[in-house]
């Protein structure tokens, strides 16, 4: 009983990175039709920029809560900033030329992870949290490491907070209608551009949340972290139904708890794959993913 | 007509037949070469350009000719490299037996993924080619029965290959090989391509739709070219582990396929020196570029330039989205000026689509 505690908590944690991802390659996908291999990218942004900030900015900060959050909020700032850079910059000028944006994407992808090797060196670097975090709370006989809480409360906040910004705002309506035609927003005189940076700033903070969360969960960070997360984020993403944000709220816990169990009870590796067997079978059966339409 | 298939084959053959002396060649090329480039070492790695030149050419077959974007390539090299691999080293086959199988297993294999996986188009079947490569990648790593070897890869038995293939002596011999496994991929792809089927890909290339109002079914074509370019990989994936003389789980990963995608787009999709080229020159530059990044020029240069030199990746993936922004037609597009080809005609081809789709889209509610 209490492994499989762990193992849900844990499965939960992993869901919440997953999301995180999945949440802003949904809506870039659903709004745009670009396919953003860069996102590993956003990513590796956040989990470097408050890596780094906290090591040499804030080197004087006595407190390890206030430079890991300090650290962090800075990630996330340089996540939206080179996410919004990206879009101004290489995606814009191939307006509606979607499989030159994605091969773009993928160029970048290539090049930034190995621009980020040739800075800090290929080898995982030591990600500081303060202590109460590697400390564990026992639960129904589990032992769960505190940082389970932190990354699915974080990602739960980020579920909320877009939700919210999605059905209360003006800037959420115009996506959510973007996202259902976009031709009928432009016409109507809104300009839709101005909604793709943005929505490309908002993916690029979550990959960074996810960034930062992923140094939490795995004490380290590394160049090709992004990349690895990036290839399940992209399962959860077309099970969950590209453009659909509860969707890929749904569909990463699935993933994610299915990989931690099957890993655990079956054999490891196994859970990698069934995730992958799954991803097919959801494609074959309902092309469209779980919720909702999938476009070619 | 004769012009054409002077262009088309005596031409070409004229190029690999010149390419075929290349190992009899005693100079030293300082710059673009370490040693002499009939030493071992040069024509190792010109052996190396050529199968990947080939491999490449496979994915264009796919991606510049019939328009399907694949992102499981690499699961039909590592099916070459592992299936072949694994009948001589562990079940210690005769080489002849291993190729048989090794051929069987490349013309099943991609007919029964083909058939599940271009039940969907588009972005879906990336996906689904995708996470067949990557269930492929989880299990060479998992290292089942301890066939693969996992991470460190499988080394071959030299015992069970012909001598001819052996030690370092017989370089050249791999290099006359490589460069066969490139010349019959050039022209398999120009016989098929040309070959009614052939025009059938390229139409449905252009426009599915159409194509199928015709009274077509691109299905059964678009399966047709997936078995080919998969097979002619698979066979690529072979002589690539006769070059190297081990699998390595690297041709498994999704890397591998992104890097074909690369080769394409850099030489030119849709054309065939282009793919060849793109192919030969970025494993060329992967491997000079980083030699030129641990030379003495570069290492004394200030971090701000030196970082980015020294990883091959980053001026590739750079060279990469040049190309995509300012060259779309790649390297063969400067050749060919003026004349649409390929990747512009594929986007012009997706781009009349997408307004029906859209509106197919907003109708179910995205």
């Amino acid at each position: 009983m209490s492994t499989f505690v762990l193992l849900t908590v844990t499965g939960l944690g992993l869901g919440a990175m997953y999301f995180l991802i999945a949440s802003g390659l949904s809506l870039i996908y659903g709004l745009m039709g670009v396919l953003n291999f860069a996102h590993g990218a956003f990513l590796t942004v956040g989990a470097y920029a408050s890596w780094w900030m906290s090591e040499h900015a804030f080197a004087d900060v006595s407190s390890v809560l206030v430079r890991f959050l300090l650290g962090a909020l800075c990630g996330l700032a340089a996540g939206a900033l080179f996410a919004a850079l990206v879009e101004l910059v290489l995606i814009r000028p191939l307006y509606q030329r979607h499989i030159e944006q994605v091969l773009v994407t993928v160029g970048l992808s290539i090049a930034f992870v190995a621009l980020v090797e040739g800075i800090w060196g290929p080898d995982a670097r030591a990600y500081a949290v303060p202590s109460w975090l590697r400390e564990t709370t026992s639960i129904g006989g589990a032992s769960i490491p505190n940082d389970r809480f932190v990354e699915i409360g974080t990602a739960v906040g980020v579920l909320l907070l877009l939700q919210v910004f999605l059905r209360r705002t003006r800037y959420g309506l115009i996506i959510r209608a973007g996202v259902e035609n976009r031709a009928m927003v432009t016409a109507l005189g809104i300009d839709v551009r101005k909604a793709f940076t943005l929505v490309f700033a908002l993916g690029g903070i979550a990959a960074a949340v996810a960034g930062v969360l992923g140094g939490v969960y795995f004490t380290t960070i590394d160049p090709s972290q992004g990349t690895s997360l990036l290839i399940f984020a992209f399962i959860v993403v077309v099970i969950g139904g590209l453009g659909s944000i509860g969707g890929s709220a749904a569909a990463a816990v699935l993933v994610a708890l299915v990989q931690q169990y099957v890993n655990y009870y079956a054999s490891a590796g196994i859970g990698d794959l069934s995730v992958v067997l799954l991803l097919g079978l959801v494609l074959l059966a309902r092309p469209r993913g779980l919720a909702g339409a999938f476009a070619t | 007509m004769r012009r054409r298939l002077v262009a088309d084959f005596a031409f070409p053959a004229l190029v690999f037949v010149g390419l075929a002396f290349v190992p009899r060649i005693d100079t030293n090329v300082p710059k673009l070469f370490d040693g002499a480039i009939s030493e071992p070492g040069t024509l190792q790695l010109l052996a190396t350009c050529l199968v990947f030149g080939g491999i490449a050419l496979t994915y264009d077959l796919l991606f510049g000719y019939t328009g399907l974007l694949s992102f499981g390539h690499a699961l039909y090299v590592a099916v070459g490299m592992y299936v072949a691999n694994i009948a001589l080293t562990i079940w210690h086959w005769s080489f002849a037996e291993a190729l048989a199988f090794t051929a069987l297993v490349g013309l099943v294999l991609p007919l029964v993924l083909g058939v599940v996986s271009l039940r969907v188009s588009g972005i879906a079947f990336a996906m689904v080619t995708l996470a067949f490569a990557q269930a492929a990648s989880i299990l060479v790593h998992k290292n089942p029965r301890h066939w693969t070897h996992g991470e460190e890869g499988l080394g071959t038995d030299y015992h069970k290959l012909p001598d001819a293939f052996v030690s370092i002596v017989n370089t050249k011999n791999l290099y006359w090989l490589t460069l066969a496994y490139a010349a019959a991929v050039f022209f398999i792809v120009r016989w098929s391509v040309e070959s009614s089927p052939g025009r059938v890909w390229q139409a449905i290339r252009e426009n599915e739709l159409r194509v199928e109002v015709l009274g077509l079914r691109p299905r059964a074509y678009k399966l047709m070219a997936f078995v080919l370019s998969s097979f002619l990989a698979t066979a690529g994936g072979v002589v690539y582990l006769l070059l190297r003389g081990s699998s390595s789980p690297e041709v498994t990963s999704a890397g591998f396929t992104l890097a074909l995608l690369l080769m394409v787009v850099i030489g030119g999709a849709g054309s065939r020196w282009g793919a060849l080229l793109g192919g030969v020159l970025y494993k060329y530059l992967e491997n000079r570029l980083g030699a030129i990044g641990s030379s003495s020029t570069v290492q004394d240069l200030p971090d701000v330039l030196r970082t980015p030199l020294s990883q091959p990746l980053f001026m590739l993936g750079t060279i990469f989205i040049l190309i995509v922004f300012f060259l779309p037609g790649g390297l063969a597009g400067i050749a060919v000026r003026g004349r649409p080809r390929g990747l512009r005609r594929l986007e012009d081809a997706i781009r009349t689509e997408p307004s029906a789709g859209g509106l197919e889209r907003a109708e179910e509610g995205v």
